[in-house]
């Protein structure tokens, strides 16, 4: 324990969190600060604006919940980024990902389309409902996985680069789900009709996942699905650096050469990391679907449904140090900008446009000042930085030869 | 004959859908290739887009407009070089930042200025003397506007330049070994802040050609994402021009044939779910480079920020 | 790890923020004489096709009821999600005296509010379904009825006998146009072949676009196409001259006025109206709407710039006379 009290708190540590936490704030309050004038150049007052962005994200105890809300898909594609750019593979296929775990959890939950006796027979309480979710979420998690598997095939077989085929494969995706809806998984009331609505049934209340009611006495949205996202993320921290399979797949990612040297099967562990990424933003779509929408629907476009999650959580994955556990704050760091951003929109009627330019700058401005951080650091270090460490973001490394 | 009539419009189509990924793909590999990934692209299109469309709604000059989105492509492609090259930053989360912005800053502007969609005049299709009319060829090659030429003539030009001009050496030499390249006494920083421009530029362009030449028009979120598929053919082309050229002829000659879908099936009476029609030229793209399977090594510095004496 | 600096900092600021003192918000007790409405729209509130439709028929209430009448947006949210942040926002707020979902796909969303927030009044649209629950108006429009008129005029201004239709996904409000516009076509001519392409997207101007011009090549004469992305293909009905185009949702004419023949427009005002009277005398909801062209919430818009002979307009305005008193009936795909 005092190990570790140690550890953190030091005093050269303190005086650079204190550094860290001043230039974050500097950075946030910069980008913040370019959209004030914009604000102001829209007639619109940006101490009122502001004073909206923090109540809608955090003034509430509901404005809490969806904060938390908003930050659970993210905090799931972000720990899967967290094992791919680990492992070298830049995955921008959590799009399409989520997509594919969704429609594969939404169609296990409504298999179940009344409680099969056998479940009913074993005598844990409440047992039907864990193993309907519990089946919903794997298939989530399992099609994720071979959607993102495809892409990885691809790259470790046949030296298709996964930027390209991730990004294809999130217009598949989208193609696929716009088919389902519209098809086999269309709801049944809406088959008859000429103008139905693309959607699938709405779920059994036994395979929903629950809300978590004691976050607030009034209902809130907020659902189990950001427990298990938390659980998720100690998970793959142990498996990054508690276990061989994480170390081989950290190994690859920082040198393809000397991993191989070292015995390890590039291929393979490419292949894991990809996997397991893809499990874990097709985890994000399922408890999407199990935990809020109960249903799934379609409007033609992947953002309706993912709400840009799956590229929002690199962002909340490189924010976070590329560490499942620094993913955490990262995710409710941007799940509140996005939550407090639409309550700009409401409250003081500026145009979602100027929502979107301001994130936009808050990432570039925050990304930015990494510089001065590491120029600081730098300077204060008295021992240079060990050998070991790990770039931040892995170096894309050359296509496996044969 | 009808069929020779869809043929022929299935290829000018294609040329016309290639255009802006031409110019926005040629521009992003003259960036890789010095080691830059920039992946708002798609921001710059749109802001160069708008650009260009204002221009030409507050005058009626289209080389304004060129010059509009020219401008301020180059000052994104500055700015992304900042981030990138001076400040080091991670270039895929600067790049999305940028795509964001961009993103959020056209539709802001269109809606503060023009607001709902306003027809232009725009570069009008040039007719060529007796080449447009030829029986098909005339419709396939000569009966488009000035950019597509534009676009079209850049591929052998920075074919040229990446291969065969001390600047082009400079470039590679920048994305292949910048430690070298630093020692030989080319500046990696200067190198590269010039080909992340070119690349905003260009992108600018591809939004310009939308906006002002194939559309005519301006809304929010214009390229709908073609920014990204841009990026995604310069892998495709194994950062070689006349290669993505054909990466993006490939992606949009699918596109353009599966919009002809509905009156083949017409024709001969089956039916193809038109989500299986729209997603037809992505999974044509994947298998192609399956089978091409070409190996080549993507520049060794690329996404690597450069500092000397850091390795 | 090069990136720890960022991992404590921000653990302690979310921490702070989440532990911070809320402010409850003091439920101000509605105004008794000014009606408030709160609405989420899909896309940008000048579209010139859907969310327009909506916004315009709120202006046209505000203008009509002056300073008893107030309404607050929230547009472009076309991530489903976001629209349950900001509905649930406005439904617990206590302030709003009517809250509009305006988008099919909120649907989920409302079914959830409404049991939840039992005296706050919902709307949404374009559905029929209430859920049963006595606080939800839903709403639609028989778009197939205008679809169905532009479909005759279409038919009779063909030269090719090849029409083409551009669409977004094969569902909802915009299936039901095409298919009530084909079944016009074939009112007056089942030789004439109509193309329909459903482009799979909302916001794609350049397929959109392109897609036009595979129809023109396929030698389509007149166009139409319903959702917001069809700026691309009425600009290339235009710049080809020859082809024209019909519009949809919201009046199109000033995208090319020397081509769009008519429009159908959609006006949400009778049944907003008819809401608003009904929640001032107590009634929160059940009741399902239908713009038809019976009710004067379809209107087909002609353009007056395109000369449109006499014969054909008195077709138009015959099938229009016998929708409304059911003489002329016809079947959807």
């Amino acid at each position: 324990m005092m190990a570790f009290v140690h550890r953190f708190f030091d005093t050269s540590k303190l005086i650079n969190l204190v550094l860290n936490i001043s230039l974050l704030l500097l950075a946030v309050g910069a980008a913040l600060l370019v959209g004030a004038v914009m604000i102001w150049l829209m007639d619109a007052d940006p101490v009122k604006a502001y004073q909206a962005l923090y109540e809608g994200a955090f003034g509430t105890t509901n404005s809490r919940a969806e904060t938390l809300v908003k930050a659970t898909p993210l905090l799931f594609v972000g720990i899967g980024i967290c094992v791919a750019f680990r492992g070298g593979v830049v995955n921008v296929g959590g799009e399409g990902q989520m997509i594919i775990g969704a429609l594969a959890a939404v169609w296990v939950a409504l298999s179940f389309d009344t409680v099969p006796r056998f479940l009913e027979n074993i005598p844990i309480h409440d047992f039907p409902h864990i193993f309907i979710v519990t089946a919903s979420l794997l298939a989530g998690f399992l099609a994720g996985a071979a959607w993102g598997g495809i892409a990885g095939v691809l790259k470790a077989y046949f030296g298709v680069n996964e930027i390209l085929s991730t990004i294809m494969l999130n217009q598949i995706a989208l193609q696929l789900m716009n088919y389902l809806l519209n098809g086999v998984l269309l709801d049944p009331d809406q088959k008859d009709r000429v103008n139905r609505i693309p959607k699938t049934a709405r779920i059994q209340d036994y395979a929903k996942l629950p809300r978590l009611e004691w976050f607030s006495d009034t209902p809130t949205r907020l659902h189990a699905g950001l427990i298990i996202g938390l659980a998720l993320a100690v998970v793959v921290y142990i498996l990054l650096w508690r276990t061989t399979l994480g170390y081989r797949i950290r190994a690859v990612g920082q040198s393809n050469r000397a991993s191989r040297y070292a015995g390890i099967n590039v291929k393979r562990q490419v292949l894991n990391a990809i996997l397991i990424s893809g499990g874990c933003a097709g985890l994000a779509g399922a408890v999407q679907v199990l935990g809020l929408q109960y249903r799934m629907q379609t409007d033609g476009s992947a953002a309706g449904f993912t709400g840009n999650a799956g590229f929002n959580g690199i962002v909340a994955a490189l924010f976070g140090g590329l560490h499942p556990i620094g993913t955490i704050p990262a995710s409710v760091f941007f799940g509140a900008l996005l939550i407090g951003a639409q309550s700009i929109q409401r409250e003081v009627q500026v145009p979602a446009s100027l929502i979107t330019t301001l994130n936009g700058l808050v990432v570039i401005f925050v990304v930015s000042s990494q510089i001065f951080i590491k120029r600081l650091t730098k300077r204060r270090a008295s021992v240079p930085p060990q050998p070991t460490t790990p770039k931040s973001v892995p170096a894309l490394q050359e296509e496996p030869t044969q | 004959m009808i069929t020779d009539i869809i043929k022929a419009s299935v290829a000018a189509s294609a040329i016309r859908l290639a255009t802006p990924y031409i110019f926005a793909s040629l521009g992003e590999t003259f960036g890789q290739r010095s080691g830059v990934l920039n992946l708002g692209v798609d921001g710059i299109m749109l802001l160069g887009a708008f650009a260009a469309y204002y221009a030409v709604f507050e005058t009626g000059n289209l080389l304004l407009g060129v010059l509009a989105a020219l401008i301020v492509g180059m000052l994104l492609g500055l700015a992304m070089a900042f981030i990138s090259v001076t400040l080091q930053a991670e270039q895929g989360i600067s790049g999305i930042g940028v795509y964001l912005f961009g993103l959020g800053l056209s539709e802001l502007l269109f809606q503060k200025t023009v607001s709902t969609p306003t027809p232009i005049e725009g570069f009008p299709r040039i007719n060529f003397p007796v080449l447009t009319d030829l029986p098909v060829l005339g419709e396939i090659f000569f009966h488009h506007n000035l950019l597509v030429y534009v676009a079209f003539a850049l591929v052998p030009i920075s074919s040229f330049i990446l291969n065969r001009t001390t600047f082009g050496l400079q470039i590679r030499a920048v994305g292949q070994n910048p430690e070298a390249a630093d020692a030989m006494g080319i500046s990696v920083a200067r190198v590269r802040y010039m080909t992340v421009m070119i690349g905003g530029a260009l992108a600018g362009l591809a939004g310009a050609s939308l906006s002002i030449a194939l559309l005519n028009i301006f809304q929010s979120n214009l390229t709908a994402g073609q920014g990204f598929i841009a990026v995604a053919l310069v892998y495709f082309g194994a950062w070689r021009p006349y290669w993505v050229m054909g990466g993006a002829l490939l992606f949009s000659t699918v596109n353009a044939l599966q919009l002809q879908v509905k009156t083949i099936e017409n024709a001969l009476g089956i039916n193809v779910p038109s989500e299986f029609a729209v997603m037809a030229p992505y999974v044509v793209t994947i298998i192609t480079l399956i089978f091409a399977s070409k190996r080549v090594e993507q520049p060794t510095a690329l996404t690597k920020p450069f500092e000397r004496g850091e390795s | 790890m090069r990136k720890k600096w960022l991992l404590l900092p921000l653990i302690l600021l979310v921490v702070v923020a989440l532990v911070a003192p809320s402010h409850h918000h003091t439920r101000s007790a509605k105004a008794q004489d000014t009606f408030k409405v709160a609405v989420v729209m899909p896309s940008a509130s000048n579209d010139l096709a859907f969310s327009q439709s909506m916004f315009d028929a709120l202006t046209a209430i505000d203008a009509e009821m002056g300073d008893s009448f107030e309404f607050v947006f929230q547009e472009g949210t076309f991530v489903v999600d976001d629209a349950a942040v900001a509905l649930r926002e406005w439904a617990s707020s206590g302030e709003y005296n009517l809250i509009i979902a305006h988008g099919s796909q909120y649907g989920a969303i409302i079914e959830e509010l409404a049991p939840e927030f039992p005296d706050v009044s919902f709307a949404w649209g374009t559905d029929v379904d209430t859920f049963g629950y006595d606080n939800v108006f839903a709403y639609e429009a028989a778009s197939d009825q205008g679809g169905f008129v532009n479909g005759v005029l279409a038919a009779l201004l063909t030269k090719s006998d090849v029409i083409g239709v551009v669409g977004p996904i094969e569902v909802g409000d915009a299936k039901l146009y095409v298919d009530g516009f084909k079944a016009g076509v074939a009112w007056v001519n089942p030789e004439i072949a109509v193309n329909v392409n459903y482009i799979q997207s909302f916001s794609d101007v350049a397929l959109a676009s392109e897609a036009a011009q595979a129809h023109i090549a396929n030698g389509a004469d007149v166009l139409t196409g319903s959702a917001q992305m069809v700026v691309g293909a009425v600009g290339v009905a235009k710049e080809t001259g020859n082809v024209l185009w019909f519009g949809q949702q919201s009046n199109q004419t000033e995208l090319a006025p020397e081509i769009v023949v008519a429009n159908q427009v959609y006006h949400w005002e009778i049944v907003l109206k008819d809401i608003i009277s009904q929640i001032q005398s107590g009634t929160l909801g059940g009741t399902s709407y239908t713009l038809t062209l019976a009710n004067g919430g379809l209107v087909i818009e002609y353009n007056d710039a395109y000369a449109l002979s006499g014969f054909d307009k008195f077709v138009a305005d015959a099938a229009i006379q016998g929708i409304i008193d059911g003489t002329v009936t016809y079947t959807l795909e």
